[in-house]
C-alpha cells in the first residue's frame, strides 16, 4: 500500500493491521505522536488523515492506503502553525506528554469550525486527556489560536 | 573533624558553643566550597547570625537535602560550562516530569551568575550521584534542597569570571562587575563577554563561600519572577521533545511483557506457539518472578520480543500462560474493605498522645465518629513506563523516564550482577512521574532483555500493564473520634489509620506504616484541642504499595478536612470560622507538648527551619476565604467548601465552588491559597496548583482500583476515568503568599493535592446536602 506522511509518499508492505500511530513511531521515527491508552481514549496519538483529527492507535495502515497523514512534526514548517504559537503564549504544557495530541485535535478543530464557541472547544477537547491537568490553559490557548486574543 | 566539632556545638547551649557555631559557620563556609559537597551543616542551626566578611544576601541554612544518598552538590565546575562563543551550558540534574525542575534549578544558576537566560543551554545529567549529588526527583523538594546551591553555584561562577577579567586589566576584583553576560571595568566602562573569560575563569579554583556575594531579591533577573519559558517548551509543542518511548537504536527490538496478574504469581505453563505466529515476533524471554518485597525489582513474567511494537503487543495477546495465583490470589476489595473498617474499630497503635483522650471521650457529653475510605489508586502518567537498554561487551547502558536514575542503575546493576560502573542511565524527559517513575522496574526490565539477546531493545508497557502492575496508592480507612463537652467545646480528637504500607515493597510486611505514612496528617494535627490521640492501625498489603503524588496526606487531609467541615454543621457554627477556631492560637507544634514520643517526621526538613507554624496555615485558609468570597449568597445546587493542609512543608488552602446537577458536580472555580516561602518560579507553581485539582478532582470522581481473587479489575481510561476538557475545575485562581528569600522555599509539585478533595466533598456537602465519605464519588450523588 501507499501512504504520504507529512508530505512523503511511502510504501508499506507489513502488516496491514498495524495501526498508523505504530507505523509512524517505528518505522519512520515520527515519535511526537505518543501512546497514551491504545484504544481511543486518550488522543495522545492524534494524527490528521486528509485534514480530519484521528487517532492514530485505532487507524490501521489498511485504512489508509492512498491517503495523506499529517503528524506534528509535519503540522507547520516553522513550528510557528496558530495554535503551535498559542500553545507557546499560554505556557500550556507540564510535562508535555499529551501535547502533540492536543495541539493536533486543536489545529483540526479550527480548521473546520475556525470561531468555535467555548462549548464547542470544550466538547471537541474532551477525547484529549492531559494526566498534569493543563485544561484551563488548553482552553485559553484554543481561543487565543482563534480569534488572535 | 568538622563532624566533631560540629556535634559539640550542636549540644552545647552556651555562650561559648554559640560563638563556637559562628566561627564554625565560617569554617564550613570555607571548607564546603573547597570541597564542593555541601555536608554535614545541620549542626549550625541554632547559631546566631553569622556575618560575613562580604555582604551576603542569605546565610546557608540546612535542609534534609545534606542528608539524602549523596548529598547536595555545589560544585561550579561540575554544573557550568562556558563555551568561547559565550554559550553557557547547565547541568539539570533532577528530572523533568513536569513540574519545572529542569528550567528552575539552572535559572537560579543562571541568574545569579548573570547570564542571559538565551545563551543557556541545559544538559541533562545521566544517573550518577556520587558526581551531581542525590537525584531523586521526589517529595516536592527539587527547589527546596537545590535552591541554595544553586545560587552558590551561580554566584561562585559569577566571582570567577570577575577574578578573571579583574586579572586580565590588571586590577583588583573591586573594580570590576558581573552584568548580562559580560563583565564591566567599573571605572573605564570597559567590558569583557562572558566567552572571552571562559577559558581563564573556569580554571579557576572554586572561591570560597564567604568571597561570594550574593545577589539580593532586588536583583534577582529571573527567580521569582516566573518569565523564564520551560526549556524544553519549542519541542514539546513540534513534537521533538524525547520521553522514553522516543529513543530508538540500531538494531533495535520491540518487548512487550506478560507480567504475573496477581503479584508473585508464578508460572505454571506458557504456551507461546500462537505468539511466535503473529508476523514480526522473534522469541519470548521468561523472566524471573519477584514476590511482594521486591522493592523495584521486575515482576517477572514473559517478554514477547519482536519486530517492532505492535508485533509484541499482538504477541503478547495471544501468549497462553497459567498462573498459579499464590498468597495473594485471594484478594478481593470489598473483603478488604471490611478488613480496615474492623481495623480501625479496634485500637491500634499509638503515635500521639496528647493529654489524655480515652478518659476524655468516656467523659465526654457527645461523641461523634466519623469514618472515611479510600481505594488503591494508580499513579496513571500520561506516558506509560517504557525504556530502551542496549547491552555490550558487559556493559549496559540505559535510556528511561526515570524519577531517580542513580537507584534505576544500581538496582539495574545489582539485579544484573553489574557494577554500577558498568551500567549507565540516561534520562529521557518523563511523560507524568507522579511516584511511579521512581520505581524503575521497567528500566530494569529492559536492561535484562537486552542482556539476553545481546543488544538493544525497548520495552514498551500498555496502559492495562500500567494500571494492573504498578505500585498503588495505598489504601485506607481513617476514623476520628471526637468529643465535645457540654458547652460544644472539643475536648477530644482520636485518629485512627489503618492502610497498607509502602514498606511491604521493601521488607515483610508486618502490617504497620513506616514513619514517613504517619508523618503524613496523622501525628501532627495542627488543631489546639487539649486531647489528641493517634494510633496506627493494622494492615497488610496484598499489592505492590508506592508512594504515590501526596503519598498518605491525600486520606489525611480528605478525613481530618471532612470531619472538621463535619463537626461544624453539627455544632452549628460557619465551617470556615469553625475551622480557624480548631487550628486556634498562632504557635509553632511542638512534638513534645503535643504528645509525640520523638520529632515530628517533618518530611525530615530540620524543624528550627521549618517549623510547623499555624498562623501561616491560618493565613492561608482565611486568603482562600476571603478570595473566594466565603459566605456569598450562591444559586440553589451551588455551595463552597473549604480545606487546609501541611505538607511537603508547605501550607495550602482551597476554597472549592461546585454545582451539583442531576447526580454529577461541576467546579466552576477553585481558590488557591499557598504560602511556599520565597516562590522561585511563580509560574510554575500556578500549574501545579491547577494540575493538583485535576489531579484531585480524577481522584475524587472516578478512581478506585478493585481487585478479585489478587486481581486488578480495571484497565484503561473507560474503567479508571480522567477528569476531562468536558468536566474539570474551570478557574483555578492561585494566590502565593509573598515571602522575601529569607523564608525558605519549600514544596509545590505534591501539597496541592490533598486538600482538593476535602474542599470539593464539602462543597458538594453545602451544594446538595450529600456528605462524601467513600471514595471514588462515582454515581453517589445520583
Ligand atoms: S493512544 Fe490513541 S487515543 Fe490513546
Ligand atoms: S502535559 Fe502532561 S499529560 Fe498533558
Amino acid at each position: 500500500m501507499k501512504i504520504t506522511v507529512n508530505g512523503v509518499e511511502h510504501t508499506f508492505e507489513g502488516d496491514l493491521s498495524t495501526p498508523a500511530l505504530w507505523y509512524v513511531r517505528d518505522e519512520l521515527a515520527l515519535n511526537g505522536s505518543k501512546f497514551g491508552c491504545g484504544t481511543g481514549l486518550c488522543g495522545s496519538c492524534t494524527i490528521h488523515v486528509d485534514g480530519e483529527a484521528v487517532r492514530g492507535c485505532l487507524v490501521s495502515m489498511e485504512e489508509l492506503d492512498g491517503k495523506s497523514v499529517t503528524t506534528i512534526e509535519g503540522l507547520s514548517e516553522d513550528g510557528n502553525h496558530p495554535v503551535q504559537v498559542a500553545w507557546r503564549q499560554q505556557n500550556v504544557p507540564q510535562c508535555g506528554f499529551c501535547q502533540s495530541g492536543q495541539i493536533m485535535q486543536a489545529a483540526s478543530l479550527l480548521k473546520t469550525n475556525p470561531k468555535p464557541s467555548d462549548q464547542e472547544i470544550l466538547d471537541s477537547m474532551s477525547g484529549n486527556i492531559c494526566r498534569c491537568g493543563c485544561y484551563q490553559r488548553i482552553v485559553s490557548a484554543v481561543r487565543q489560536a482563534s480569534t488572535g486574543a | 573533624m568538622l563532624h566533631q566539632l560540629e556535634s559539640f556545638a550542636r549540644n552545647s547551649q552556651s555562650a561559648t558553643g554559640l560563638a563556637l557555631q559562628a566561627v564554625l559557620r565560617k569554617v564550613a563556609a570555607t571548607e564546603i566550597s573547597r570541597r564542593g559537597v555541601l555536608k554535614g551543616m545541620s549542626g549550625f542551626v541554632l547559631a546566631a547570625h553569622f556575618m560575613p566578611d562580604t555582604a551576603q544576601a542569605f546565610d546557608a541554612y540546612p535542609t534534609q537535602g545534606l542528608n539524602m544518598p549523596h548529598g547536595v552538590r555545589n560544585d561550579p565546575h561540575i554544573f557550568v560550562s562556558i563555551a568561547s562563543d559565550g554559550q553557557v551550558s547547565i547541568v539539570a540534574h533532577r528530572s523533568e516530569m513536569g513540574t519545572g525542575a529542569r528550567t528552575s534549578l539552572p535559572m537560579i544558576i543562571a541568574d545569579e551568575m548573570e547570564a542571559d537566560w538565551d545563551r543557556v543551554t541545559i544538559v541533562q545529567a545521566e544517573g550518577d550521584e556520587p558526581k551531581y549529588g542525590n537525584q531523586d526527583t521526589d517529595g516536592s523538594r527539587s527547589l527546596r534542597h537545590h535552591i541554595q546551591p544553586c545560587r552558590e553555584i551561580g554566584a561562585a561562577i559569577r566571582k570567577m569570571l570577575e577574578m578573571a577579567a579583574a586579572k586580565q586589566w590588571g586590577v583588583s576584583d573591586g573594580m570590576v562587575e558581573a552584568i548580562g553576560h559580560q563583565v564591566i571595568h567599573k571605572t573605564l566602562g570597559t567590558r569583557i563577554g562572558y566567552g572571552d573569560l571562559a577559558e581563564s575563569a573556569m580554571a579557576l579554583e572554586t572561591p570560597a563561600r564567604d568571597r561570594l556575594r550574593f545577589k539580593t531579591d532586588e536583583e534577582f533577573r529571573y527567580i521569582g519572577k516566573g518569565q523564564i519559558q520551560i526549556y524544553d517548551l519549542h519541542d514539546i509543542t513540534t513534537g521533538k521533545a524525547v520521553y522514553g518511548a522516543d529513543v530508538n537504536l540500531p538494531g533495535m527490538k520491540f518487548a512487550v511483557i506478560a507480567r504475573p496478574p496477581v503479584v508473585g504469581a508464578m508460572i505454571k505453563s506458557v504456551d507461546d506457539s500462537a505468539a511466535l505466529a503473529i508476523p514480526g515476533v522473534e522469541k519470548t524471554i521468561q523472566i524471573p518472578v519477584s514476590p511482594l518485597g521486591s522493592k523495584f525489582k521486575p515482576l517477572g513474567g514473559v517478554a514477547v520480543i519482536a519486530k517492532n511494537t505492535w508485533a509484541a503487543i499482538r504477541g503478547r495477546d495471544a501468549l497462553k500462560i497459567e498462573w498459579d495465583r499464590g498468597e495473594h490470589g485471594s484478594f478481593n476489595t470489598p473483603a478488604y474493605e471490611k478488613e480496615l473498617r474492623a481495623s480501625v474499630a479496634q485500637p491500634g497503635s499509638s503515635v500521639r498522645n496528647q493529654g489524655d483522650t480515652e478518659k476524655a471521650l468516656q467523659s465526654a457529653a457527645q461523641t461523634l465518629t466519623y469514618e472515611y475510605y479510600q481505594p488503591h489508586l494508580a499513579h496513571a502518567p500520561m506516558e506509560p513506563p517504557a525504556a530502551v537498554a542496549s547491552f555490550k561487551d558487559g556493559k549496559c547502558q540505559i535510556w528511561a523516564p526515570v524519577q531517580s536514575p542513580y537507584v534505576a542503575r544500581t538496582d539495574t546493576a545489582s539485579y544484573l550482577g553489574l557494577k554500577p560502573d558498568d551500567v549507565r542511565v540516561n534520562v529521557t524527559l518523563l511523560g507524568g512521574g507522579f511516584g511511579r517513575k521512581s520505581k524503575a522496574d521497567f528500566a530494569t526490565e529492559a536492561a535484562f532483555l537486552a542482556k539476553q539477546i545481546g543488544g538493544a531493545v525497548k520495552v514498551q508497557w500498555t496502559r492495562e500493564d500500567d494500571i494492573r502492575n504498578g505500585y498503588s496508592h495505598t489504601s485506607s480507612v481513617e476514623r476520628i473520634d471526637v468529643g465535645i463537652d457540654a458547652d460544644n467545646k472539643v475536648t477530644a480528637w482520636r485518629h485512627r489509620s489503618a492502610a497498607p504500607s509502602f514498606l511491604s515493597t521493601f521488607v515483610k510486611d508486618e502490617g504497620r506504616q513506616h514513619e514517613i505514612e504517619i508523618g503524613m496528617g496523622l501525628e501532627n494535627l495542627p488543631y489546639a484541642i487539649d486531647n489528641i490521640s493517634a494510633e496506627q492501625c493494622k494492615a497488610y498489603a496484598h499489592t505492590r504499595i508506592g508512594w504515590y503524588r501526596s503519598v498518605s496526606n491525600i486520606p489525611r487531609a480528605f478525613a481530618v478536612q471532612s470531619a472538621t467541615a463535619e463537626l461544624a454543621v453539627e455544632l452549628g457554627k460557619d465551617q470556615k470560622d469553625f475551622l480557624i477556631e480548631m487550628i486556634g492560637p498562632d504557635r509553632i507544634l511542638e512534638a513534645k507538648a503535643s504528645g509525640l514520643p520523638g520529632k515530628f517526621w517533618n518530611q525530615y526538613e530540620p524543624q528550627e527551619e521549618f517549623p510547623f507554624d499555624t498562623a501561616r496555615l491560618r493565613a492561608v485558609a482565611e486568603l482562600a476565604a476571603e478570595k473566594a468570597g466565603w459566605g456569598k449568597t450562591l444559586p440553589e445546587g451551588e455551595g463552597l467548601g473549604i480545606a487546609v493542609h501541611r505538607s511537603f512543608v508547605s501550607y495550602i488552602a482551597m476554597v472549592v465552588h461546585a454545582r451539583v446537577e442531576d447526580g454529577t458536580v461541576r467546579v466552576p472555580e477553585v481558590h488557591v491559597a499557598i504560602d511556599c516561602g520565597f516562590a522561585a518560579n511563580p509560574e510554575r507553581i500556578r500549574s501545579q496548583m491547577q494540575g493538583a485539582c485535576v489531579f484531585g478532582m480524577s481522584a475524587a470522581l472516578h478512581q478506585g482500583l478493585s481487585f478479585e481473587n489478587g486481581e486488578v479489575q480495571q484497565g484503561n481510561f473507560n474503567d479508571y476515568a480522567m477528569v476531562r476538557s468536558d468536566n474539570f475545575p474551570e478557574v483555578v485562581h492561585t494566590h502565593i503568599v509573598p515571602h522575601p528569600f529569607s523564608v525558605h522555599a519549600t514544596g509545590v509539585g505534591e501539597p496541592g493535592v490533598p486538600p482538593f478533595i476535602p474542599a470539593l466533598t464539602n462543597a458538594i456537602y453545602n451544594a446538595s446536602g450529600k456528605r462524601i465519605r467513600n471514595l471514588p464519588i462515582d454515581n453517589q450523588l445520583a
